[in-house]
């Protein structure tokens, strides 16, 4: 099962450890499939493992194309 | 920001993305029938009342193959429950919904471990290296089926067990590999389709060119797409503009999560430890190079080598069962006799109604509820 909703690290240890935050419950995930890894970075979790960042330029541009097909039907 | 952003759910947005749709069939001479691969997106498109907006709009959504729990052969599961059942001092370490699949020998929530044996439902590989190191003295199976989007977890686990040198872990895999499949459905031609919504996740890992083939070879549109009703519409809306321009491509509507060359430590663990083999899916047979192994090297880390598991591959489904043919996109679920009758989620009698992903458990969870009003 895929989960849609990103989720944001709190914290990693050296060996790629660490936990997140996924809709405020506390969760251990294994980072080593990430490099450069931070806290405050948001994240897709599958079995266990973040396996991909989130690009937040990308999400913007999704959201401003989103508004502007409302925009668009409302003329 | 990124965390949930309402806009992909918002119904104004929903309903505009909707009408550009409609618009762009109805300048369409030929129906549409796009397949979204992945559980998740039929979870989304019924859970969201996609499924009877977008008929409306013109255009035919049908299930495929993308639900591990589903596609996974019962000889599969039964090798699992021949290793706990008839060996002593194991654990055997599934993902949750693996656990209630039905075979001809039961499923393993009902099955009888031998004499110190257990089953335990862990939510990653790692857990069942823990469980390895914490039981040294028991032999730990892994039952490690999932798609791309598992299948590095399972690789670094075994990378992992290798390094520390745990000598009682293995996994008994069974690691599926969308883009063979795809081709196999596209060459088997039972089912008519203009394009492919491709896995969210799955992609995350691979990138987009692994689906290039099925524009160039077989002319079909495509776009990967999110888990959200409106990312679902976008990849639709993306994959109807393809067949209007006539021309074919991997479109990637979901560039917030899916990198387009996908995660390349991912990949890399993949090519290091894992080699393609033939694989046997469920409803779809056997299909050439769709499935990895471990390699020579982590052999010892094989369920099947170093325990001696059997396989009997072609044992096949209880009979009755169609979920094969719902795999296939050949019937809805509701076409199968058994569905809401004999086969309900409380009490599944194929595996596409006990997986969250599953065709049948997603009908009889959302169309019933609507029908009952």
């Amino acid at each position: 099962m895929c989960l849609a909703i990103p989720a944001q690290v709190t914290e990693i240890d050296a060996a790629g450890r660490g936990k997140i935050d996924y809709l405020g419950t506390k969760v251990k995930v294994d980072f080593s499939l990430l490099e450069n890894v931070r806290p405050g970075d948001w994240v897709i979790v599958h079995a266990g493992f973040a396996i991909t960042r989130l690009d937040e330029e990308e999400a913007r541009e999704t959201l401003n194309l989103l508004r502007e097909i409302v925009e668009a039907q409302g003329e | 920001m990124p965390g949930p952003m309402k806009e992909l759910r918002d119904g104004s947005v929903t309903r505009a993305l909707l009408g550009r749709i409609k618009g762009k069939t109805s300048r369409l001479d030929r129906p549409v029938r796009i397949m979204e691969v992945c559980g998740t997106h039929t979870m989304t498109i019924h859970r969201y009342g996609l499924k009877i907006q977008l008929e409306e709009a013109g255009v035919d959504m049908v299930s495929g193959p993308g639900c591990p729990v589903c596609i996974t052969p019962n000889e599969v599961h039964e090798a699992c429950l021949d290793l706990v059942t008839q060996r002593e001092n194991f654990i055997l370490a599934s993902f949750g919904d693996m656990t209630r699949v039905p075979t001809r020998k039961g499923s393993l929530q009902t099955a009888v471990p031998a004499r110190s044996s257990l089953i335990r439902i862990v939510y990653s590989p790692e857990e069942a290296l823990a469980l390895a190191l914490a039981h040294p003295d028991k032999e730990v199976v892994f039952f490690g089926a999932g798609f791309e989007t598992t299948i590095p977890a399972i690789a670094v686990t075994v990378r992992r067990a290798a390094r520390e040198g745990v000598a009682n872990f293995s996994t008994l895999t069974a690691m599926w590999l969308i883009p063979p499949a795809l081709r196999a459905i596209l060459l088997a031609g039972e089912t008519v389709i203009s394009g492919f919504l491709y896995p969210g996740h799955v992609s995350a890992i691979i990138g987009l060119e692994p689906y290039r083939f099925i524009a160039e070879e077989f002319g079909v549109a495509g776009a990967v797409a999110g888990f959200e009703p409106n990312d679902i519409l976008l990849g639709i809306s993306a994959v109807l503009d393809q067949i209007t321009e006539g021309r074919p491509g991997v479109k990637l509507e979901y560039g917030r999560v899916v990198n387009p060359c996908g995660n390349p430590l991912a990949r890399a663990v993949m090519e290091e430890m894992l080699e393609p083999r033939d694989a046997f899916w469920r409803g779809l047979g056997r299909i050439p190079r769709s499935g990895l192994a471990l390699k020579e090297a982590y052999r010892a880390y094989d369920a099947r080598a170093k325990h001696g598991l059997r396989v009997d591959e072609g044992s096949g489904d209880l009979p009755g069962c169609r979920c094969g043919e719902v795999l296939r996109g050949l019937i809805s679920p509701p076409q199968c006799p058994l569905f809401g009758k004999r086969c309900g989620p409380d009490s599944p009698f194929g595996p596409c109604m006990v997986s969250f992903e599953g065709a049948c458990f997603i009908h009889h969870k959302y169309n019933r509820r609507k029908r009952s009003g």
